[in-house]
């Protein structure tokens, strides 16, 4: 019995360690874990330059603009920053304005966002179409949106 | 008829990734299933034989 | 306590339990996955953004809840197996781990699948997509150490610890979405203010999860009666050893 209940000890002593460590390296890494800026920290931390990164943030709408061929210009916003996009390439079947995007590329000098890759990010609401068309009718969009 | 059935197996134009998924998963499980029940059956045989080829046989094999 | 989990932990019993669950599971598995897969394909709407290509949610998602499910499970076998030494303990963690390895797998790969046409991409090393695919070499690295000793005591002993430093990767996959930006968008189902999908959709998603659980504990059962088997002429081909080698004594 009592070796029982120092295994139990030992295992639940080690399961705290664990998590403690598991918990402080993931703190002190938290920077670096960034999976993609918003335009603001773009604007406040500087980035431009040499570093290949990715930006995210919802395509702004009305800022679409396709110039003849495949390139493609849009801005994406954090709704309080906006960053003019460049691209040239196929974009995924998500994108569509007002739609959450994330790109990789390299700041340009002239503050464009020159991207070499274009992902959509979709947000965690799944609804039938006429679901969708109903909240927009009723103008409960943002409510449901928020939920 | 025909119809419905075709728009059916085209997912909207994804059939391309939704019937892999399905498929795959279909392979996956069943095949883990297939694997466990077969190494099952063999230990089962295993221990039948084990128990049968001993010294007191038992009429019922593995009823142990 | 300890005592009803020595009882439940006697092998008799569990064989004896073991027969009276497998044809309920094995039948509700049937079921409920030909429900699931009717209101999942058939009768489900398309999703108002993602049209058709949602329907590959109804596997990828119960697949994934089944691959930390299945962890979580090996985990407390693991923790029972350490400290209270129950003799079913290792063998439901070991059966469990090809179990749970197929379902991430097939969670990584739908998620692939579903990934693509819908995000742009087959793969990206966000936070959520790489603690899945840890979490899926932890399932290989529990199979492999757990067969590496030619001591299989030892083996599941390793292995048990492997599976519980492993546990620290549990909440990281379920809140990487909510700590860190990901490609992934956070949780629809399991959140504190309800799911935000459909009921039209959670239904077919719910039905397909629990097909998946009743397939998980018919597949457990047929495993830990393999691996008891395996014990049984381990210990008769060593005894088998003994007597060829070591001349018996007269008892």
């Amino acid at each position: 019995m009592t070796r029982k209940r120092r295994r139990l000890y030992v295992v639940v002593l080690c399961m705290t360690a664990l998590f403690s460590a598991a918990a402080l390296v993931l703190t002190a890494f938290e920077d670096n874990l960034v999976f993609f800026y918003s335009p603001s920290d773009l604007a406040t931390k500087g980035l431009a330059g040499e570093r290949r990164i990715r930006i995210g943030g919802l395509v702004e709408e009305g800022s679409v603009l396709r110039d003849g061929s495949t390139t493609i210009r849009f801005r994406v916003t954090d709704l309080q920053t906006a960053l003019p996009v460049v691209f040239n390439g196929i974009l995924p079947d998500l994108f569509r304005e007002g739609q959450g995007v994330v790109a990789e590329g390299r700041m340009g000098p002239n503050g464009v966002f020159t991207a070499t890759e274009v992902l959509a990010k979709h947000d965690e609401n799944y609804m039938p179409p006429e679901v969708a068309e109903a909240l927009k009718k009723a103008g409960h969009w943002q409510d449901g949106m928020a939920k | 008829m025909m119809e419905s059935l075709v728009s059916f197996f085209a997912m909207g134009g994804y059939y391309a990734y939704v019937w892999p998924a399905y498929g795959l998963a279909a392979v996956v499980l069943g095949g883990l299933l297939v694997v466990s029940l077969r190494a099952l059956r063999v230990r089962q045989a295993e221990v039948d034989r084990l128990e049968g080829g001993g010294r007191r046989r038992r009429a019922g094999g593995g009823g142990a | 306590m300890t005592v009803s989990l020595h009882r439940f932990a006697n092998p008799a019993r569990f064989l004896k339990i073991a027969a009276l669950v497998l044809p309920w599971a094995s039948g509700l598995t049937v079921g409920l996955l030909g429900l699931g897969l009717y209101l999942g394909l058939v009768a489900s709407p398309p999703d108002y953004q993602q049209g058709e290509s949602v329907r590959i949610m109804y596997v990828h998602v119960p697949a994934a809840w089944m691959a930390m499910f299945v962890y979580s499970v090996i985990a407390v076998a693991s923790a029972t197996a350490l400290i209270w030494r129950h003799p079913l303990a290792d063998l439901v963690a070991q059966a469990s781990s090809p179990i749970g390895a197929c379902f991430t797998f097939l969670c990584l790969v739908t998620g692939s699948l579903w990934g693509k046409p819908m995000w742009g991409t087959w793969w990206m090393w966000d936070a959520r997509m790489t603690s899945v695919l840890i979490l899926f070499f932890l399932y290989l690295g529990h199979m492999s150490l757990s067969k590496a000793f030619d001591d299989p005591v030892r083996g599941a002993k390793a292995a048990s610890v492997l599976a519980l430093v492993g546990v620290v990767n549990l909440p990281i996959i379920k809140f990487s979405v909510d700590w860190w930006n990901t490609l992934h968008q956070p949780a629809s189902v399991m959140r504190l203010d309800g799911p935000t999908i459909d009921g039209s959709m959670l239904t077919p998603l719910l039905l397909m999860a629990l097909a998946f659980t009743m397939y998980y504990v018919a597949l457990l059962i047929l495993r830990v009666r393999a691996e008891m088997l395996d014990r049984k002429l381990r210990t008769a081909r060593l005894a088998a050893v003994d007597a060829a080698t070591v001349p018996a004594p007269a008892r």
